[in-house]
């Protein structure tokens, strides 16, 4: 990080400070209340109580929350794991090809890729269903592509293709071409020059694939709730059986959204910097 | 295509190699229901019944099942959010691509229409005939759920949906002396809250709206009226029709700001802070039961409930059913289910717990109490009319049809719109 | 044009990639754009190729066009909101501050959050209620003394309000892309322009401000495609209720309630059109615009530039 401070007036850099914290204060509105209301026995937990801290404390919401929710968050673990590790190995080979590796035609199969991007994916539903039925039946693996985690790995690792690409290509064209060039001339093939040249510098693009993936592989409702079954279902699923259910108390809710959220904002939280890096080496510039 | 996708499905497997292995125990977790293991055959039953009451009524009559089916195992699939709709949506998904569940829940009547014009469901009268049913059941419910002579569906409870709840000292604060048993005092009454300062009648959201509209729509044009509005080629732009939506529009008037769902609605009535509410008679259990669940509040004197305005004598009903789908994994299973859920023991353990009452007539009346046992007499009595919103007279594309058209008039408040609307909904989807 | 023998592994190595995309996007694309055009307005019937009939039917109903001005306000609310927000936290971090990093900590952990988990949240923060009845926002505008209003369910500006939690979420992340873009300019050429005797605003002016003109027109592409098919948000806050409706949740019930597949393919490729009206253009442009720069013989390897370079000769150009 650069910090070139010490220019400006020091009234100029409270008030820069104050403006930041205000914006902080707002933003952290809602996990205010989902945090405080998780707390609250159920006579508190209502929204015109929504801003009063609880006037007694309670961890009764958060015991059942966790109880309800604890199967799911384990087969999220077993989908975006997996999931976002094989978006990083595509998105990274591909990215790896499209811009040290040109074949006649890259640019256009780039292009097609990245519209990818933008289909919106409930109105392929119920193509997508059959699609996967079908593999099930041909390939006798029942339970698998439909019904299954693997399915809906697949489906999100397809889709997250062309992020991924978008992602990984932007930062190696940052990789100078001398480098690749040497590591033909030594008679390294494609495999060679990227594990050896390509792989060891792609850190940041790794972090910020694997945070974007994670994310919307934990996250994702959509997918999850028609591709898998009641014993496959990921947290998103359980959260809504939670709080869709007709008056489930609202601690509960509020508890089960702060667990459900957790994992993902321990990966911002431990990853974040390297995401901020992989941004500033040009991934995901465009 | 066939060739090509087989391709595909290779390069496909190859990839997935890889997830599978890092999937790890994934696999086991995610045999398909029929594959279950021991010998016992798994029955999977798909519902939208995850809450408080209505979770607990299920678990009960699967206890029921496992111990009269020791060879069955009970898979429950439930799905939440607002009245099915992410579970029907689901639904659809799995019978197009022929993925049926072993049974699945749906309102019974015109809902399950879409279902068996596409061949989803069989034919149930084999169990109706086998079990006597239709001498248990209302002979005006079985006539109402038939399709051309053949039955789809066991119904396992019946709710009411013209239910007016109201707060009695908030009635009494305004000077209104009694539930109001017309259109007319419903207006006046509503118009001595306003002027008290209070909430004259509170709503959810939009679907609560179409909730309303049925109850006016009953208690306006009275029970055959109603019900012929739902037989094909029947006059939606009759003055009748726009004297009630009228009306409709003058109670719209009153109501207050909108509410998240059902609950907060009936709530501000519980509260104190409105009046009147219109809502199913699940709202009791709501009100009723203790904290966890329910609001905790006295029948009597929190709260209390009359039919809605000018359809008293009329059950405006609605009711959840389960059905045997064609291409079901275990179809022995599903028919062993559907014996249960069409038991008096069953239906006797069910709705207590879920808070409504049971399709057949021979219930035992003791364990229907306060709210319930007003409901059971009134269901022995009264004329039968089906509930709109609820799946019952109309078939899920004329209901998304007239929802739009009620969304659209909150907007506008345009009578004439919305009649206009209704007419061309009834139009293209009556059959 | 090198030797195929040069290139091939290359092309090898994406081919599972190629056929993925080619079955699971342009496929279904394809099966969306064919159902669009044929009259199945039910699950039984065959459906009869219809041309663009449905494309041109859907504008006689009024659910149409409101679903199409919601999302027009929510666009224009949410994009430049978050554009302008990303942009104000980013320039106010620039130069570096104290706990700098708990700022970013705090402005990008929405993006961690589904909106599933904060619907409720945001259902209970947006209630309507005014006055004596308010809750959520408006009770914290009471006590500040601001203005109370409906909120999502407002008539006219509901959809404005709708923007609020998707730029709470997505403006941390267009502060992550524009603080990346303010250190990516190198500190000579600032120096450079201060020495020519340009003001401190002057530099940005002129200076930093041009520099960041790709990052904020791939932060409004993908700003704009959220937007364009939004439908988590909207479905978790308010439901399938029409105050709310946006194309993607109207395609939802067509397809799910209405049981009419050739509406809900219809609406769909109006969607996918409407992102491909402005993102193929740009799509297309910036692979060009790499070409010109990045690779001025073509077929060769060489004369590549690093990002900030590239990016500067873009600017000179245009």
């Amino acid at each position: 990080m650069t910090a070139v401070g010490g220019r400006r007036a020091k009234p100029l850099l409270w008030t820069r400070f104050g403006v930041l914290l205000l914006f902080g204060v707002i933003f952290l509105i809602p996990i205010y209340v989902l945090l405080v209301t998780s707390f609250k026995p159920l006579t508190e937990a209502d929204p015109g109580q929504a801003w009063n801290l609880p006037q007694t404390w309670t961890a009764e919401a958060w015991r059942v929350a966790w109880e309800k929710l604890a199967p799911g968050l384990w087969n999220s673990v077993l989908l975006a794991v997996p999931g976002s590790l094989l978006s990083c190995a595509l998105g990274s080979m591909n990215g790896y090809v499209l811009s040290k590796w040109r074949f006649p035609g890259a640019d256009v199969l780039f292009t097609l890729f990245l519209f990818g991007m933008f289909i919106p994916y409930q109105g392929v539903m119920i193509p997508l269903v059959q699609l996967l039925v079908w593999l099930n039946e041909a390939t006798g693996l029942q339970g698998v592509f439909y019904g299954g985690i693997p399915g809906l790995v697949l489906a999100h690792v397809v889709y997250g293709i062309p992020i991924c690409t978008l992602i990984f290509r932007n930062y190696y064209v940052t990789i100078p071409d001398e480098l690749i060039e040497a590591s033909r001339v030594d008679g390294a093939g494609l495999l060679r020059t990227y594990w050896s040249i390509v792989l060891p510098v792609s850190g940041p693009a790794f972090a910020v694939v694997i945070i974007w993936q994670f994310t919307s592989l934990w996250n994702d409702f959509l997918f999850a709730v028609f591709l898998t079954g009641p014993q496959s279902w990921p947290t998103t699923v359980m959260l809504n059986n939670i709080a869709g259910a007709q008056a489930t108390p609202y601690s509960q809710q509020m508890a089960a959204a702060i667990l459900a959220s957790i994992p993902t904002m321990v990966i911002y939280v431990l990853l974040g910097r390297f995401f901020m890096r992989g941004l500033m080496a040009g991934a995901l510039k465009g | 295509m066939r060739r090509w996708l087989t391709a595909v499905s290779i390069t496909m497997v190859s990839v997935l190699g890889l997830a599978a292995c890092g999937g790890g125990g994934g696999g086991q977790a995610t045999q398909s229901p029929a594959a279950g293991g021991g010998g016992k055959q798994q029955v999977e039953v798909f519902s939208w019944w995850t809450g408080p009451g209505e979770a607990d009524g299920l678990a009960e009559m699967r206890k029921i099942f496992e111990q009269q089916n020791p060879n069955y195992t009970f898979f429950d699939a439930a799905v939440a959010g607002g009245s099915g709709d992410k579970a029907k949506a689901l639904l659809q998904s799995k019978l197009q691509a022929s993925q049926p569940p072993d049974t699945f829940q749906g309102h019974a009547g015109a809902e399950l229409q879409g279902y068996i014009k596409a061949g989803n469901l069989e034919d149930l009268t084999f169990l109706y005939d086998e079990l006597k049913l239709k001498d248990v059941f209302p002979a005006q419910l079985v006539e109402q759920i038939s399709v051309e002579g053949k039955i789809y569906s066991v119904p396992v409870n019946i709710h009411r949906s013209n239910v007016l709840w109201f707060n009695p000292s908030v009635l009494k604060e305004a000077g209104v002396a009694a539930a109001p048993k017309t259109i007319d005092e419903f207006v006046a009454a509503l118009e001595k809250v306003k002027a008290k300062g209070k909430i004259p009648l509170s709503i959810g959201s939009e679907w609560t709206v179409t909730h309303l509209l049925e109850s006016v729509l009953l208690g306006s044009l009275g029970t055959d009226a109603y019900n012929a509005l739902f037989k094909p080629g029947a006059n939606w732009n009759s003055p009748e029709v726009t004297k009630a939506l009228e009306s409709f529009a003058k109670i719209m008037s009153y109501a207050g700001d909108p509410q998240d769902d059902w609950q907060p609605a009936a709530k501000q009535v519980a509260d104190g802070q409105a009046a009147f509410n219109v809502m199913g008679d699940w709202a009791y259990g709501y009100f009723h039961n203790p904290p966890e669940g329910g609001l905790g509040k006295k029948s009597k004197t929190d709260f209390d409930w009359a039919p809605a305005p000018g359809t008293e004598g009329t059950y405006l009903w609605l009711s959840d059913s389960f059905t045997l789908p064609k291409g079901a994994k275990n179809r022995e299973g599903a028919i062993a289910w559907l014996k249960v859920a069409a038991s008096k023991e069953g239906q006797d353990a069910f709705n207590p717990k879920k808070g409504s009452i049971p399709a057949r007539k021979d219930a035992d009346q003791a364990l229907y109490t306060d709210y319930l046992a007003d409901a059971l007499k009134d269901w022995s009595s009264d004329k039968l009319a089906g509930s709109i919103q609820h799946g019952v007279a109309v078939n899920q594309p004329w209901l998304a049809a007239i929802n739009e058209q009620v969304g659209l008039f909150i907007g506008s408040k345009d009578v004439k719109a919305l009649q206009q609307g209704l007419a061309d909904a009834a139009t293209a989807n009556a059959q | 044009m090198r030797r195929a023998r040069t290139w091939l592994p290359g092309l090898l190595l994406v081919t599972p990639s190629i056929v993925a995309i080619g079955v699971f996007v342009y496929g279904m694309l394809g099966w969306n754009f064919q159902l669009a055009m044929t009259d199945k307005h039910d699950q039984v019937s065959e459906g009869q190729f219809v041309g663009l009939q449905n494309f041109i039917d859907i504008w006689d109903q009024p659910r149409w066009h409101l679903s199409v001005n919601h999302t027009i306000v929510f666009t224009v609310v949410f994009v430049l909101g978050a554009l302008l927000l990303g942009w104000l936290l980013a320039f106010l971090m620039e130069k570096g501050i104290k706990g700098e990093g708990t700022f970013r900590a705090i402005y990008l952990f929405p993006m961690a959050i589904s909106f599933v988990a904060t619907g409720i949240v945001w259902r209970w923060l947006m209630n309507s209620g005014t006055g004596e009845r308010a809750v959520g926002l408006n009770r914290l505008f009471d006590w500040l003394g601001l203005p109370q209003w409906q909120w999502f369910r407002d008539q006219d500006w509901g959809m404005a309000a709708m923007a609020l939690p998707a730029i709470w979420q997505m403006s941390g992340y267009v502060m992550a892309l524009f603080l990346a873009g303010f250190r990516g300019v190198p500190e000579e050429l600032r120096e450079a322009a201060r020495v020519d005797g340009c003001t401190e605003w002057g530099v940005y002016r002129h200076v930093v401000l041009p520099m960041l003109r790709p990052v904020t027109l791939s932060a409004l592409i993908i700003l704009g495609h959220i937007s364009l098919k939004v439908f988590d948000l909207i479905v978790a806050v308010s439901g399938k209720q029409i105050i709310t409706d946006v194309p993607a949740v109207f395609m939802w019930v067509a397809v799910f309630d209405s049981n009419d597949p050739a509406k809900g393919a219809t609406i769909a490729s109006y969607i996918v059109v409407s992102v491909a009206i402005f993102v193929i253009p740009y799509l297309i442009w910036s692979v060009r615009a790499e070409r010109r720069t990045v690779r001025p013989e073509s077929g060769s390897l060489r004369g590549q530039r690093g990002p900030s370079e590239r990016d500067h000769e873009q600017e000179r150009r245009s």
